[in-house]
């Protein structure tokens, strides 16, 4: 079976440092796909250009064979790609509620439309607040997001991710900055998600990594160094040697 | 009825009064105060029109001036030539046609100058757009057979059905309406779902675009619709003034618009047409003590900035620049 | 052809587009350092022109003259710095806009408060008036060989400034690293009220270089701002390579074009509609050569690589 993303040899340069260096991946479909890696190793920069957010200097990006390289970040998004960020990347001036209601207008048409209020248009706010719902936000709908706590931040983030209804789920470590419960919570959440949607998930949380992937790939200083189950990749020596003095 | 918020109670206190005042002042002799206020109403639709891109889509332009004037030679150059001759095409009296041909130039200018512009963003996008700003008013400049810097005085107002736009209640009476109408307007837009798309851009440009959003058009849109609507203010003071000069589109003249978007208050509906009270009010008051009332102006301008917290800017800007 | 006509106008050109390089390069400079940007930079290139309009008339001597109007100039620039633009370094970009647009006002009004609402005219001495003969039949007036030759010395020495100094160092590294700068053990305040100064002894020279040719007056700020303000995005904001080759670029396509294209447009349209359409579209074409760099190029044709 193809899988659903296919990535062959990107590569991305800053000045003189590779960031991306010649990485092949393959996602299939329904799975959780965790990369893991030391700091610094280009993670983000990965996710950014599979989200469109950055272009690749060379190599490819197919999404259901089809290629996606060069197209802009909105466009994926219409493919069925959702990204959440490492740095929560929210609409602060709007509610909670209208976060996710923008994530569910988006696939609602396009929104040349300039008559009806917003915020009135009834299967719109339903369905936005179904996934808050989904993630435990409901009480918070009509608070200011700029009010959050930071973890309900992380929340809203997949909340908007599931609003999008799209097939690949880009996650930029959802655990960051959570408490252990929290922590818990999430990796739960995400269990269910399984074969429903296709996650990869960029993560430093051990625990949550083996909890929750079916497959890891390792990227240490731009490359794959390694891609396997969860039991190939704990007792692959090239990963311990890169980890060695880490979690 | 829905309740009200103590905005939408200023609001209405606010036009309200603007709806008595003038016939007050124009029964009593004072015309004065009713020019005073015809002009304070059209600045006030030039204001609301710059505030949807500025206060609601972050779209800071220190060229929207040239839309004035442009709506205002759109008036200037048909009229002259139906009094004068020589351009039998567009000569013309006729209020209606000089409407469609101010708005259709304006919605051209700024569709051309807005995708162009649009391509960048904060400083540039103001530079950029204050250059285009200035090329309109050379281009304007440059046309000697309209007088060029003299300007052009028109001796014909337009010419609309059931409206004579030489008694100046009536005219009045249209502006203050129209304002009425470009609020509200304003305010429909903004709250629609291409207001959502168009103030979440101005927040987090980064989110939209992942959502699916292409904001480019978005913003270019309302570009559009806020270039068209001043289009239409300009040819309301066109018809006001009767004289027409490049000078209305010199970018100090966007700067004051801007000021008063900014000043006024950009969340409210009230708020641009506060701004442009305040000007026309200290205009008014500043020079009749001085001459030079540019200079205690511009030190009011400067203070402004320096000591509103987080500055005039920092009052509405999100995340997303 | 006129190949003499043409040879004047190249050096037009060239005169006018090293002028527009020294209010430019002001521009560019404390925008790429300080990340300021000046409305009232315009303003402190008419207050130059001014102050030395003045000074000639009243010690006689146009270059000296100059001299002592420099320093003055910068001054003025260290006095705007100090009182308001220290005030608004913390501050967004579109504060700075608003900010300086409220002292474009006060300068403006106070130039015409002080020296009156009509212009001065600047005499040169007569050595300098005169004209000077490069190859037979081509006469340049001497005055304009000074301005070039005094453009070209001045962006000799900012570009030895930029590459070869620690000053230039801190220019290259650009206002995003203030505190690397502080490290580094540089009096923050007095490099940005230093390069300020610069700024404004640049832009004051290119006011008082124009002058002789136009008169002072007070609106002469005003018009120079957005052609500066065209030629930094052209060339690349915080670039003084950009600065220097936009400059030039615009002095000679805004020359030439005002002098040849009613004769170009006359080849292919009746003389009437070329004699209204020329002027217009030469007063637009700086314009349109800045909305193609723009769709080809946004950042400009030499953005500066670090920002």
């Amino acid at each position: 079976m193809a899988p659903l993303l296919k990535v062959k040899g990107l590569m991305k340069s800053f000045g003189g440092v590779t960031a991306t260096d010649n990485v092949d991946l393959d996602v299939i479909k329904g799975e959780i796909h965790a990369i893991i890696g030391p700091n610094g190793a280009g993670k983000t920069t990965l996710i950014s250009q599979l989200s469109g957010a950055l272009k690749p200097d060379a190599g490819t990006v197919l999404l259901n064979g089809s290629d996606i390289t060069n197209k802009p970040a909105y466009k994926r998004a219409k493919l069925g790609i959702t990204r959440s960020f490492q740095i929560t990347s929210l609409v602060m001036g709007m509610s909670v509620l209208d976060n996710v209601a923008l994530a569910v207008q988006a696939n609602d048409g396009h929104s040349y439309r300039f008559l009806k209020p917003a915020r009135k248009i009834a299967h719109i706010r339903d369905k936005a607040m179904e996934n808050l719902i989904k993630v435990g936000l409901r009480k918070r709908a009509n608070d200011a997001t700029s009010a959050l706590s930071h973890g309900e931040h992380r929340q809203m983030e997949i909340a908007i991710a599931l609003a999008s209804e799209a097939e690949l789920m880009l996650l930029d470590e959802p655990m960051a900055g959570l408490g252990p419960e929290e922590s818990a919570l999430l990796v739960a959440f995400l269990k269910e998600l399984k074969g429903q949607r296709t996650i990869l998930l960029i993560e430093h949380d051990m625990d949550a990594v083996f909890a929750l992937a079916d497959r890891i790939s390792v990227l240490v200083y731009g490359q794959i160094i390694a891609t396997g189950l969860p039991d190939e990749i704990r007792s692959n020596d090239a990963v311990r040697h890169a980890y060695l003095g880490e979690e | 009825m829905r309740k009200m918020t103590k905005a939408g109670w200023a609001t209405m206190i606010g036009m309200i009064a603007l709806a008595i005042l003038p016939p007050y002042f124009l029964l009593t002799g004072q015309a004065f105060y009713v020019d005073l206020a015809t002009r304070l109403v059209i600045l006030g639709i030039a204001a609301v029109s710059l505030n949807l891109i500025l206060g609601y889509g972050g779209m800071v332009s220190f060229g929207h001036a040239a839309f004035i004037g442009l709506g205002a030679y759109a008036v200037g150059i048909t009229s002259y030539h139906a009094t004068w001759g020589g351009f039998d095409l567009i000569a013309s009296y006729n209020g209606l046609l000089q409407l469609i041909l101010a708005l259709s130039i304006s919605a051209i200018y700024a569709l051309v100058t807005g995708a162009i512009s649009l391509r960048t963003k904060g400083v540039y996008f103001l530079m950029i757009t204050m250059a285009f700003g200035q090329m309109a008013f050379f281009l304007f400049q440059s046309l000697d057979v309209y007088n060029g810097d003299d300007g052009l005085t028109i001796d014909v107002r337009s010419e609309l059905p059931f409206i004579n736009l030489d008694s100046p209640m009536q005219l009045y009476i249209l502006s203050y309406v129209s304002l009425a109408v470009a609020m509200l307007l304003v305010k429909t837009i903004v709250n629609s779902r291409f207001g959502m798309v168009l103030q979440g851009a101005k927040d987090n440009n980064e989110r939209m675009v992942t959502l699916g959003y292409n904001t480019y058009f978005y913003r270019l849109t309302a570009y559009v619709i806020s270039g068209v609507m001043c289009g239409y203010a300009g040819f309301l003071l066109g018809n006001f003034t009767t004289f027409i000069s490049p000078d209305m589109m010199h970018w100090t003249r966007s700067g004051e618009l801007m000021f008063m978007v900014i000043l006024g208050g950009t969340s409210t509906a009230l708020g641009p047409t506060l701004g442009s009270s305040i000007f026309i009010l200290l205009e008014e008051i500043l020079s009749s003590i001085t001459l030079y009332w540019h200079l205690p102006f511009g030190v009011i301008l400067i203070v402004v900035v320096m000591f509103v917290r987080g500055g005039l800017m920092g009052l509405f800007k999100g995340k997303g620049e | 052809m006129d190949y003499t006509l043409l040879f004047a106008q190249v050096l037009n050109g060239l005169q006018l587009g090293l002028l527009l390089f020294l209010v430019a390069s002001g521009l560019t400079l404390v925008f790429g350092i300080l990340d300021f940007v000046n409305l009232a930079h315009g303003s402190i290139y008419m207050v130059g022109a001014f102050i030395c309009a003045s000074l000639t008339l009243l010690v006689g001597n146009f270059l000296l003259a100059v001299l002592i109007a420099l320093p003055l100039t910068g001054l003025v620039g260290y006095a705007v710095e100090r009182v308001v633009a220290r005030k608004l370094y913390d501050k967004d970009h579109l504060d700075h806009v608003l900010g300086t647009f409220g002292l474009v006002l006060v300068l403006d009004t106070l130039a015409q408060i002080i020296w009156g609402p009509a212009g001065i005219t600047v005499p040169l001495p007569a050595w300098l008036n005169g004209q000077v003969e490069l190859f037979d039949g081509a006469l340049i007036p001497s005055f304009r060989l000074l301005i070039i030759g005094t453009g070209l010395v001045v962006a000799g020495g900012l570009f030895w400034l930029v590459n070869y100094t620690r000053l230039g160092m801190l220019i290259r590294a650009g206002a995003s690293n203030r505190t690397m700068v502080s490290a580094l053990g540089i009096d923050i305040q007095f490099l940005f009220a230093l390069v300020f100064a610069l700024g404004a002894v640049l832009a004051g020279l290119a006011g008082m270089l124009i002058s002789p040719i136009t008169g002072t007056s007070i609106g002469m700020g005003g018009q120079i701002i957005i052609t500066a303000f065209v030629v930094i995005i052209i060339g690349g904001v915080g670039s003084m390579k950009g600065a220097f080759i936009a400059a030039l670029l615009i002095g000679l396509i805004d020359t030439l074009g005002r002098s040849f294209l009613d004769t170009l447009f006359a080849l292919v349209m009746s003389e009437n509609a070329a004699e209204t359409a020329a002027p217009a579209i030469a007063a637009m074409m700086i314009y349109i050569l800045m909305a193609i760099v723009l769709v080809v190029k946004p950042q400009g044709l030499f953005p500066p690589k670090v920002r």
